[in-house]
């Protein structure tokens, strides 16, 4: 080769357009009911939109690429452990950790003593501290911390720490908290029990409800406690530079909330702390608050001066949980003889753990969003929840609803059962309205129950098999509601929920910089396709810059459903002010009116006259030619929609997903296993955004529903937890999920992005009492409590037959040991 | 401290020695010492599978294998299975194309697991793949869009068998195995 051969490459990107290929897209595998598109400031149609694409940040996720937080490692980097209670509930009589600081390699440690300062992530219950201080609440409670020069040395300090415990009464049942004669674990003047917090609310004229009823139906349930358990522990850097600021790198899903408490508790100027949400390996709820081990690697590297590293053992994120709180529920519903409610009344008592952590607002969930899934023209709801000796609950995928959704559908399949009605008609008929209200002031939008409950009840013909099948096999039906994003943040502010900034290079390329925290829901892709579908390039042409305090603007993070349907709106309306510029400057050049312009395949094209276009970057560089650099910003605050009573902050939501659950169940009559055959899901997102997204939301939420309804348990023995590891606390493998076909229905919510609403966690919910209705009407007998364990199953077969089908082997028929000879 | 001992391995078809620690773990040796974060710790106790690795040929959790009996044998870690040049596994482009992944911590496992499941079924049954991955935990997929990525997978390779992006387990001169 001579240099006569080389070739002068042209500066002046894409003079002749683009012609790469677009993302590959293909029909999603599952039924798809479309909604016609009502976007009016989308004239040209959908080019990204409803279609299957994979994930713009699949590619480094397969290749290992990806760096989550604990693939993170900083020069001279230090790696920190927790010393953690060996008492369920103690008091503090010392903490010295001279003799682990003599162990060669460790650099310095910690106590409670040395960060006094409560923070919690509710404003509400500020309960906790980084380190305890004069007492432990429950095993696994943090009592101090070590920094070494590697992980193994100080995992052997953390054994070399000394603490003193005087030990207190451990309180682990929701009675004993609710008992005024045991010790408080967080002192509280004005009571004598353990009662955290107390909701009483009423709606509509209850007591006449009751009265005009025609049947009351009561009962009672309990929802046993399960855990997110992610496959990513949790994992956090801590990097604090001479300048006095401090970086986070943390697997977080509330990047925002972290780099407000972290801030407060290490005492530094917000200005100074910047805290980075890599790619979280799973969250599912259980990475949305600051957890002390964060806090402490902050501490540790202001106190040292180096990075300091701390990753959980997989013991320690059992012991960190925040995971669904276990529930007992009363139950009283008043129904006219056609089914019409007249009345409900629900109680509940959840059992918090140590910690208040999101726990007010859990209590509030447990009963606001009862009324936003059938029409309820009166209600009362009495929420309790109790401390105990356990690792503090909080939310998980569901947050506070998942459980009454338990209570609510047992019962309605009995009241169905009970008033010969259809139970899938019934529920259609008492289903809400689109655009009204309930009683305790909750504002409808869009609603595709009936949509839903139609396109499951068909797919599975499930009214021809209900109540028809062999004994043993059974087929359930569920419904249920969930947010699409709480209306109000939780700290109170009048500020917007998200924002987001788009800026577009001259190369063609979009940024997007959003707050959110991409835990694998797929907030990066769906940033990316909003983006993409308003501008009308490709989404590979879309970078995504997320979850940086420093750098994207704030979105309050990936909790309750909220990133589609807020962040989507702040991306697009950022969006759609580049799109009128590049409409403006492209109209001259076009001769065409700028509405009358369409944005698709990376062209900008007059609509009538689609052969008259420009390129993409054509028409990026006329615009910033004409109005200067091209970025906007964006924001999204949800409507005020709190009625105005104390509690009504929590249920408010700009929109509200619908989801319909049928369960196929085999139940074996001799062992009392349940195999689920399939499972069938209808869902109402608004509008899918990418329909690959919405599937796997879907299919996870149906997974994760499975796991908690047959085998999920949270078990204590002596104060400590029985099942701190992933082989004794059962999740369910490749060998026990079922088929699951997912049905995607479209409603266009009218404020959604495109119409869209949630996928994340509304389609869990009805899960669970999909499979308690299966396995009822697989053995004519219902069983009151999750999970749904053989040994449930049996002993409810047992009551049903009226004498037990299993004997016990008495003393006489039990084998004797053989009496030794005497020597 | 321990005496570190010396070892030879081959990791993703690169020579490579190390000294490693007595108690320390495969995967500290991958993740740690040789800087290949893309195999995860998902647990440290062989019960969620997100560390799999391929040890010559075998899947195997990365947390409960010694660095030291991994002393001259070979190991396939995620960042084996792109080309030289970038390009996906086919296992790869089909875990993308099917969705296979959402938050991607145990897919890492996945890949390398279905990677050794075809070279051993190449046609597997939807019952063959369940039972292969029977031992990776994924918390976010319902497997279902797994096992079609699989499937697809399987598919890809037996009609381009000669694919140049299928590893080849390969021994470079002078490592010998001690079997």
């Amino acid at each position: 080769m001579s240099e006569a051969d080389l070739r002068a490459v042209s500066t002046n990107t894409n003079p002749d357009g683009d012609a790469r290929p677009p993302a590959p897209a293909h029909d999603p595998a599952s039924v798809v009911v479309r909604a016609p598109q009502m976007t009016p400031d989308k004239p040209e149609g959908f080019f990204i939109v409803g279609k299957a694409t994979p994930k713009v940040d699949a590619y480094g996720r397969v290749t290992g690429a990806e760096r989550f937080a604990d693939d993170i490692a900083l020069p001279n980097m230090l790696f920190g452990k927790m010393v953690r209670s060996t008492q369920p509930h103690a008091r503090l009589t010392r903490v010295d950790v001279r003799r682990a600081l003599t162990l060669p390699g460790v650099v310095a440690a910690a106590t409670g003593a040395d960060l006094r300062v409560r923070y919690g992530i509710l404003p509400s219950s500020p309960d906790e501290t980084v380190m305890a201080v004069e007492r432990v609440r429950y095993v696994g409670d943090p009592v101090a911390c070590i920094v070494a020069e590697d992980e193994v040395t100080a995992e052997e300090a953390c054994a070399l720490v000394e603490v003193g415990y005087e030990p207190l009464p451990a309180i682990m049942t929701i009675d004993d908290a609710l008992r005024t004669d045991l010790p408080q674990i967080h002192p509280n003047p004005r009571r004598a029990d353990n009662v955290h917090k107390e909701v009483h609310l009423e709606f509509g004229d209850v007591e006449q409800g009751f009265a005009a009823a025609d049947r009351v139906f009561e009962d009672e349930y309990f929802f046993e406690g399960t855990t997110h358990a992610p496959i990513e522990q949790h994992a956090v850097v801590a990097d604090y530079g001479p300048d006095g600021k401090l970086t986070l790198w943390c697997s977080t899903q509330t990047p925002h909330y972290l780099h407000r408490i972290a801030a407060a508790v290490l005492g530094l100027p917000g200005s100074h702390v910047r805290v980075i949400a890599p790619p979280v390996g799973g969250g599912f709820g259980g990475k949305t608050e600051p957890f002390a081990h964060e806090l402490a690697a902050g501490f540790m590297a202001m106190k040292t001066g180096r990075p300091v590293k701390m990753t959980l053992t997989r013991e320690e994120v059992f012991y960190a949980h925040r995971g669904r709180h276990p529930v007992r529920f009363k139950l009283r519903t008043g129904v006219k003889n056609d089914g019409t409610i007249t009345a409900v009344h629900l109680q509940t008592w959840l059992d918090g753990g140590a910690y208040g952590s999101y726990g007010v607002a859990t209590t509030y969930y447990t009963g606001a969003l009862t009324p936003v899934t059938y029409k309820i023209p009166a209600y009362k709801f009495d929420g309790c929840r109790v401390f105990t000796n356990k690792p503090p609950c909080g939310p998980k995928r569901g947050h506070g609803t998942t459980q009454p959704r338990f209570a609510i559908e047992s019962q309605l399949d009995k009241i169905a059962d009970a008033l010969g009605l259809d139970a899938a008609e019934y529920r259609k008929r008492i289903a809400v309205e689109p655009s009204s209200k309930t009683v305790n002031g909750l504002r409808i939008t869009s609603c595709g129950l009936p949509q839903c409950l139609d396109a499951a009840a068909a797919r599975t013909n499930y009214a021809a098999k209900r109540g028809r099948l062999p004994r043993g096999k059974g087929i359930g039906l569920a419904a249920s509601a969930y947010l699409c994003g709480a209306g109000l943040p939780i700290y109170w502010n009048a500020m917007p929920q998200s924002g987001a900034m788009v800026k577009i290079d001259r190369g063609g390329g979009v940024t997007v910089f959003c707050g959110a925290s991409d835990c694998g829901q797929g907030s990066t892709h769906m940033l990316a396709a909003i983006v993409a579908e308003t501008l009308g390039t490709d989404v590979t042409d879309v970078r995504v810059c997320y979850g940086d305090t420093d750098l994207t603007p704030v979105d309050l993070g990936s909790y309750s459903s909220r990133v589609t349907f807020m962040a989507g709106n702040a991306a697009r309306q950022a969006a759609l002010t580049l799109r009128a510029q590049l409409a403006n400057a492209a109209a001259a050049k076009l001769e065409c009116p700028p509405q009358r312009l369409g944005f698709g395949r990376r062209r900008v094209f007059c609509l009538d006259d689609p052969a008259r276009s420009l390129t993409f970057i054509e028409a990026a560089q006329l615009a910033e030619a004409e109005f200067g650099t091209l970025a906007a910003v964006g924001s999204y605050t949800p409507p005020a929609l709190a009625a105005g009573y104390k509690g009504s902050g929590v249920g408010p939501s700009p929109a509200y997903s619908y989801s319909v659950a049928v369960a196929e169940v085999d139940v074996d009559l001799e062992t009392g296993q349940v195999q689920v055959e399939k499972i069938t899901l209808a869902h109402d997102v608004g509008r899918c955004i990418n329909a690959d997204s919405v599937e796997g939301q879907i299919e996870g939420a149906v997974y994760m529903g499975l796991g908690e309804a047959l085998m999920e348990e949270w078990p204590f023995r002596a104060g400590e937890h029985k099942t701190p590891n992933l082989l004794d606390y059962k999740t369910p493998t490749s060998l026990d999920t079922p088929p699951i076909e997912a049905i995607i229905i479209e409603t266009d919510d009218r404020e959604g992005p495109f119409g869209a609403k949630e996928a994340g966690q509304g389609p869990l919910n009805p899960v669970i009492p999909a499979i308690a209705n299966a396995v009822a009407d697989a053995i004519k007998a219902r069983i009151h409590s999750t999970p749904i364990t053989p040994e449930k199953v049996l002993k409810a077969l047992d009551a049903t037959s009226g004498a037990p089908l299993r004997l016990k082997p008495s003393a006489a028929s039990r084998p004797q040991p053989p009496v030794p000879a005497s020597p | 401290m321990p005496k570190r001992v010396p070892i030879r391995i081959c990791v993703n078809g690169q020579p490579r020695e190390a000294f490693v620690e007595p108690a320390a773990s495969l995967l500290e040796l991958v993740r740690g010492t040789f800087g290949l974060t893309g195999t995860k710790e998902g647990c440290g106790t062989g019960y969620c599978g997100a560390c799999t690795v391929l040890l010559d040929g075998q899947p195997v959790n990365a947390c409960l294998v010694f660095a030291v009996d991994a002393d001259h044998r070979d190991v396939l870690t995620v960042e084996g299975l792109t080309t030289h040049e970038g390009g996906l596994h086919p296992v790869q482009d089909a875990f993308v194309a099917c969705g296979a992944l959402q938050c991607g911590f145990c897919t890492p496992g996945m890949l390398v697991s279905t990677v050794a499941l075809l070279r051993r079924v190449p046609y597997p049954s939807e019952a063959d793949i369940r039972a292969a991955l029977a031992g990776h935990l994924c918390r976010c997929t319902g497997y279902r869009s797994i096992v079609r990525a699989v499937t697809r997978a399987a598919a890809a390779l037996a009609a381009n068998p000669e694919n140049p992006a299928l590893p080849q387990p390969a021994r470079p001169r002078g490592m010998r195995s001690r079997a």
